[in-house]
């Protein structure tokens, strides 16, 4: 459907191999695993560079950063929970990716899927807190599932750029989410930071029994395992790859092109919204400004890094996730600024998007003995 | 004055402030797109150009050198978007989104030190002398960045209709096939359009810091360099257009604070969101499957 899509899609493309040519997968998964360890290096060698300019030392940085994100069960614990919500709108621009289309609005799904999740938990105060909470992830994953389906609706009803009608729907989402939440649902007692009723402390979602991890990320993980069997295992997914991958031969196939793109929005949007209600159910205990923290976008350039495989997105979220987790370390141990990991962050999503460049270009990588 | 004059001059007044920097990013925006590449890392300009307007300001005490300096940094970020979209397979959508994040993180980490101090600010021109009103005074104060921007559009428009170079952008924004026939440069005039668009959306965030609101913090943009390219869709990739579209999302955005000022405190969110709507609607009116939007460049990739 868009050329960007085109060429993303076509290095994941099945090549016919010849029989003598067993050995390329294995060089296929060299490649897809090379490019980005280089780039990885590579912004690191930059923000090396930068960070000796400034008159920082890079390996107290970097020894520090591993600690802030890594080094202790806290820090661990701090870098899952912010990976948790980043594995589920990295699957909101996945899944979408599949039929080609570039879905940005995953932050106004967010925001929109917490609110309803902390609406839904307020008439069922005192019910058994399983029962709330399921409730909760209902009407989470239901409010994104909308706001992305209407994209869809734009998409595949009206022919309106998916890009831009997510990106739109994004900020009017976000404007409703403010309106609400400071005017009609807000909780008259939240003075400084207008926020909606809490949703109560037995409601809350826990840390999982016997680990002390992020409830978040079980969803998200088990999210994105089934997200890589939809979309590589199910007749249903290889449609959808097929109509990514040739938009005009899914129509001859008589693939339903329109319901592919309807279901793929609906499930990404209610990946984000289930997002928001985690952020809502484990994290704040109600809604509020801080949703808007910006995970929809890096949700983006994870789905991006890892080419919109779901289980590439699982290690791609962790290591952005422990980056942003070290930045409070980082500020107290060498008084840098709280934006640093953001610089960082920068370096390296510029420098890996720019490393799709290199797929394709080594003849090693390439299959042989077919032609 | 009465309840509806206080909220008409109070929203010329919003508009003709809060609308000066969507002008600079949606004339920076169109003219990247009008070259077929899409930049969504004008927000991080956008933020950075804030940033480093204010400080040159501070430490130079000319408002002035701050704006052109928030124009170069705008420039050379948006170069860096020009240069690694040229790469085969890169995504420009994507790098846009990186582009932004990398932007305001710089503006942050560099910024820092800058948000306590308070730097010359651009200054006002006077419009509303034969006015013994003060709001209507205060109203017209309008920023020359204003009428900068306005001239701007008008040589935008005058470039691509009359110009051998503004014609080379075009043939490269709607066929690269043609540029290739006619030998030209497809790269190299994309990676221009990109850079000079971030230089115009780099004065826009000085207008951010260094007139309206008019200092440097970290919640100093409201997303206009995302919506950039909305506006940019409402205007249909005409320059003159944009000053239009960057009036009514500007009217649109002081509604709410003009409101307050007779005591409305409520609702004023969905009057920011009004135009975004309105331009959906627009859009599922006038776009059908398989017909592009009017006046849309062809290579664009969120054309298809």
């Amino acid at each position: 459907m868009s050329a960007a899509s085109d060429t993303q899609r076509s290095a994941a493309a099945p090549v016919q191999t010849g029989a003598a040519d067993r050995l390329y997968p294995l060089r296929r998964a060299l490649e897809a695993l090379g490019s980005p360890v280089l780039a990885l290096l590579l912004s690191a060698i930059c923000f090396s560079i930068f960070l000796l300019a400034l008159g920082k030392s890079p390996a107290d940085f970097f020894s520090l950063m591993w600690k802030g994100a890594f080094g202790s069960a806290f820090s661990l614990g701090n870098t899952l929970q912010r990976a948790a919500p980043l594995l589920l709108t990295a699957l909101c621009v996945a899944l979408p990716a599949q039929l080609g289309l570039t879905v940005i609005g995953g932050e106004g799904a967010l925001v929109l899927g917490g609110l309803a999740a902390s609406v839904a938990a307020l008439p069922l105060d005192g019910a058994w807190p399983p029962l709330v909470q399921l409730a909760m992830a209902i009407a989470g994953a239901a409010a994104g599932a909308v706001w992305i389906g209407i994209t869809g609706l734009l998409r595949s009803r009206r022919g309106i750029n998916e890009t831009v009608a997510s990106l739109v729907l994004s900020y009017v989402g976000i404007a409703l989410f403010n309106h609400l939440v400071e005017g009609p649902l807000r909780d008259p007692a939240s003075l400084n930071k207008p926020s909606t009723y809490a949703i109560g402390d037995a409601n809350m979602l826990g840390p999982l029994p016997g680990t002390g991890l992020h409830p978040g990320l079980l969803v998200g993980v088990i999210a994105c395992v089934l997200a890589w069997i939809l979309i590589s295992r199910t007749s249903l997914g290889f449609a959808m790859r097929v109509t990514g991958g040739n938009l005009r031969a899914a129509q001859l196939q008589g693939l339903p092109v329109a319901r592919l793109v309807m279901l793929a929005c609906l499930l990404g949007g209610a990946c984000a919204g289930l997002a928001g209600m985690i952020e809502v159910a484990a994290v704040h205990g109600r809604a509020n400004a801080s949703l808007v923290a910006g995970y929809g976008y890096a949700g983006i350039l994870i789905a991006f890094l890892a080419r919109h495989n779901p289980l590439a997105i699982i290690p791609m979220a962790v290591l952005m996730g422990g980056i942003g987790a070290a930045g409070g370390l980082l500020q107290r141990r060498m008084g840098l600024p709280d934006a640093t990991v953001q610089v960082l962050q920068g370096f390296i999503f510029v420098a890996i998007l720019a490393s799709e460049t290199l797929y394709g270009r080594f003849a090693w990588f390439q299959p042989r003995g077919a032609r | 004055m009465d309840a509806a004059g206080t909220i008409i001059v109070a929203m010329i007044a919003g508009a003709l402030r809060v609308s000066t920097p969507f002008l600079f990013v949606s004339l920076g925006e169109c003219l990247t797109e009008r070259a077929g590449r899409i930049n969504l890392g004008n927000e991080g300009v956008l933020v950075l150009g804030a940033m480093v307007g204010y400080a040159t300001s501070y430490h130079t005490g000319s408002p002035w050198v701050g704006v052109l300096a928030a124009a170069v940094a705008g420039a050379l970020l948006g170069g860096l978007h020009g240069a690694i979209c040229a790469l085969a397979r890169v995504n420009d959508v994507a790098m846009g989104i990186a582009i932004m994040l990398a932007g305001t993180g710089i503006a942050f980490f560099f910024g820092k030190p800058y948000v306590q101090p308070s730097a010359p600010h651009l200054p006002t021109l006077p419009l509303g002398f034969w006015s013994d009103v003060p709001q209507v005074r205060s109203a017209l104060d309008v920023s020359p960045l204003f009428f900068l921007g306005l001239l701007a559009a008008f040589l935008l428009h005058w470039f691509f209709r009359a110009t051998r170079v503004g014609l080379r952008v075009r043939i490269v924004g709607d066929s690269a096939d043609a540029a290739r026939a006619l030998g030209l440069g497809i790269d190299r005039i994309r990676l221009l359009a990109t850079a000079c668009g971030s230089g115009l959306a780099g004065i826009g965030g000085a207008f951010l810091s260094l007139s309206y609101p008019g200092s440097w913090n970290e919640g100093l943009s409201s997303g206009q360099g995302l919506m950039a390219v909305a506006l940019v869709v409402f205007a249909r990739w005409n320059p003159l257009h944009c000053i239009t579209a960057a009036l009514i999302f500007g009217a649109a955005g002081a509604l709410g604070p003009s409101l307050q000022t007779i005591g409305v405190s409520k609702g004023y969110y969905l009057f920011y969101a009004a135009p975004y709507v309105v331009t959906l609607i627009v859009l599922a009116i006038t776009v059908r499957p398989g017909r592009a939007l009017r006046g849309m460049p062809g290579e664009l990739s969120i054309g298809r």
